[in-house]
């Protein structure tokens, strides 16, 4: 009786109702997570491993992987870069407006792709606020990759600053004080204080971003025109893949970024792992 | 101190500019862009595009599949947070990782794997349609699609405020005889409420807002399966600026009331954990 009691001290401790709430879990998960995955890598091996191959080694295809990894080099220094800057002007110091500060750099997460689009069609398009002037200076950028490049910018500017924000506010700035006092300058004491703390959590950050800026579909359909062979990036060449009715190669195109989901998740759980265990 | 503190740490300048004006060239000049470009329109253009019965067609199916969507979501993610903030179970690590997967995966991928899936000759489409449940190229497909993009805000809100539950009062409620039933609803439930509650705003945004995993399952027929988003993107292609930017602000606006909302949500939260 009094052991009985000693086991079941919370809610949802009894085993019945563990059993049944873990099985439904992982029922779930695999109706909801593993199912899509299955099916693309099922859909894309459905013709066999030549058939794959073929269908990965079309020009248009490897074109749009090459676009997709340049876009993210591109994007990923920029914003790792802005997330570093942000972090350290807002854990760092204490100044007004720090709240609507952090809720400005968040605001592309809450701002639809599509959206997003829109405004930069606005800002640069032919009739856009910066297109006469543009236009004078013989410069295009709607519909061109600079134009992919600019948007995944807006798309993905939150990532590594808000990783970065939450763990260096809650590392609190006692270590980069001692090294300051001890006379280090200001880039060393980033460089070999704060840099090595934060180096999981900015891994992490930049893993997301990484997933998000290569995985940007609305957006990047709204700015770039989908020129095939040359603004056409993989998620977009899915698209055009799959409305061709070429579901093996929409299919093939889509394993290359499904796998990127998956190493991502990898990647993702080790650096997790650190952080909790060295922060 | 405060201000000695403020003082000592370099960099405040350099970090400060970049930020600022990184934020106003990437972020806060095209969406002034796209609110001039609204105005220059003019209210009557404007006012055509947002009220248009095809528009509003578009936002009744667009916010009652997301609120199809984030019911779901509230059932199925608080499940899952619970389960993986609880208990431990061979598998658990995998789950944790596992249920990132729709923020990792691309949207278009997700997109055609859904509609292969409820496709009328795909796995759950063969099972679901003789029963005369249609799920891909209806307003299911879009609720499903929603649903699968947006389920780990709510997992991810509510997980970590459950972990960090302390078990005390629990163990008292259950010391004066309550049920399992009673110290579920009575205790955690109050507990976790405000995470509870932002994490399904942030995934009704989310729904609102998506696009790309829609495009593939929806069917995209006006007046039936036509989301927002579709719809912009149809008035940029037919260079109807004016309906577009209507549209946008209709969005951005849905955005920024969201944005309060889960604002208000956290500062709720934050006073209360100030409280205890």
């Amino acid at each position: 009786m009094s052991r009985a009691r000693v086991t079941r001290n919370r809610a949802g401790d009894s085993a019945v109702v563990r059993i049944a709430l873990i099985g439904t879990a992982l029922v779930l998960a695999v109706l909801l997570f593993g199912a899509p995955l299955a099916m693309v890598f099922s859909r894309a091996f459905a013709l066999g491993a030549r058939v794959y191959a073929e269908k990965i080694g079309d020009p248009f295809t490897l074109h749009a992987i090459w676009l997709t990894v340049l876009t993210s080099l591109v994007v990923l220094p920029i914003n790792t870069g802005f997330g570093l800057a942000a972090a350290w002007a807002i854990t760092r110091h204490d100044f007004p407006g720090k709240r609507l500060l952090t809720t400005l750099i968040e605001l592309p997460v809450s701002i639809s792709p599509i959206v997003a689009g829109v405004a930069y069609l606005f800002l640069y398009g032919a009739l856009g606020l910066f297109g006469p002037l543009l236009g004078e200076l013989g410069w295009r950028i709607m519909f061109t990759v600079p134009a992919i490049f600019l948007v995944s910018l807006f798309v993905t500017s939150p990532y590594v600053a808000r990783e970065l924000i939450t763990v260096m506010q809650s590392q609190g700035s006692d270590e980069d004080q001692a090294a300051i006092s001890l006379g280090a300058g200001g880039f060393a004491t980033f460089m070999r204080v704060t840099l090595p703390n934060i180096r999981w959590a900015l891994f992490h950050g930049v893993v997301l971003c990484n997933a998000r800026v290569m995985g940007e579909f609305g957006a990047v359909s709204v700015v770039s025109g989908k020129i095939r062979g040359v603004t056409e990036t993989l998620p977009l060449h899915i698209e055009v893949l799959f409305n061709d009715y070429n579901a093996t190669g929409a299919f093939a195109a889509a394993s290359i970024l499904a796998l990127l989901a998956l190493v991502t998740l990898v990647l993702k759980t080790i650096s997790e792992w650190r952080l909790s265990r060295d922060g | 101190m405060k201000t000695r503190r403020g003082r000592i740490m370099p960099g405040f300048g350099l970090s400060m500019g970049v930020t600022l004006s990184y934020l106003t060239l990437i972020v806060l000049i095209p969406i002034a862009a796209l609110l001039w470009k609204a105005g220059d329109a003019g209210w009557p253009a404007l006012w055509e595009g947002i009220s248009s019965p095809r528009a509003v067609g578009t936002y009744r199916l667009t916010i009652g599949t997301a609120l199809a969507a984030t019911a779901f979501n509230a059932v199925g993610g608080f499940l899952l947070a619970w389960v993986l903030a609880r208990y431990q179970f061979p598998g658990r690590r995998l789950l944790d990782a596992v249920v990132d997967l729709p923020f990792a995966l691309p949207t278009a991928v997700a997109g055609i794997a859904l509609s292969a899936i409820f496709a009328p000759t795909g796995w759950a489409g063969a099972l679901l349609e003789p029963a005369g449940l249609k799920v891909a190229y209806a307003p299911a497909g879009i609720a499903v699609a929603m649903a699968f993009t947006s389920i780990p805000f709510v997992i991810r809100s509510l997980q970590p405020v459950l972990e960090d539950l302390e078990s005390e009062v629990e163990e008292a409620a259950f010391t004066l005889g309550a049920s399992g039933a009673a110290v579920f609803a009575r205790v955690v439930f109050p507990a976790v409420l405000p995470a509870f509650l932002s994490g399904c705003a942030l995934a009704f945004s989310r729904a609102l807002g998506e696009y790309g995993a829609i495009i593939f399952i929806a069917g995209n027929i006006p007046g039936e399966t036509e989301v927002t988003t579709l719809l912009t993107y149809i008035r940029l292609e037919e260079f109807d600026y004016p309906g577009a930017a209507g549209l946008a602000v209709a969005m951005l606006a849905m955005s920024f009331v969201t944005l309060f909302v889960v604002n208000a949500l956290q500062l709720w939260r934050l006073r209360r954990e100030g409280r205890r």
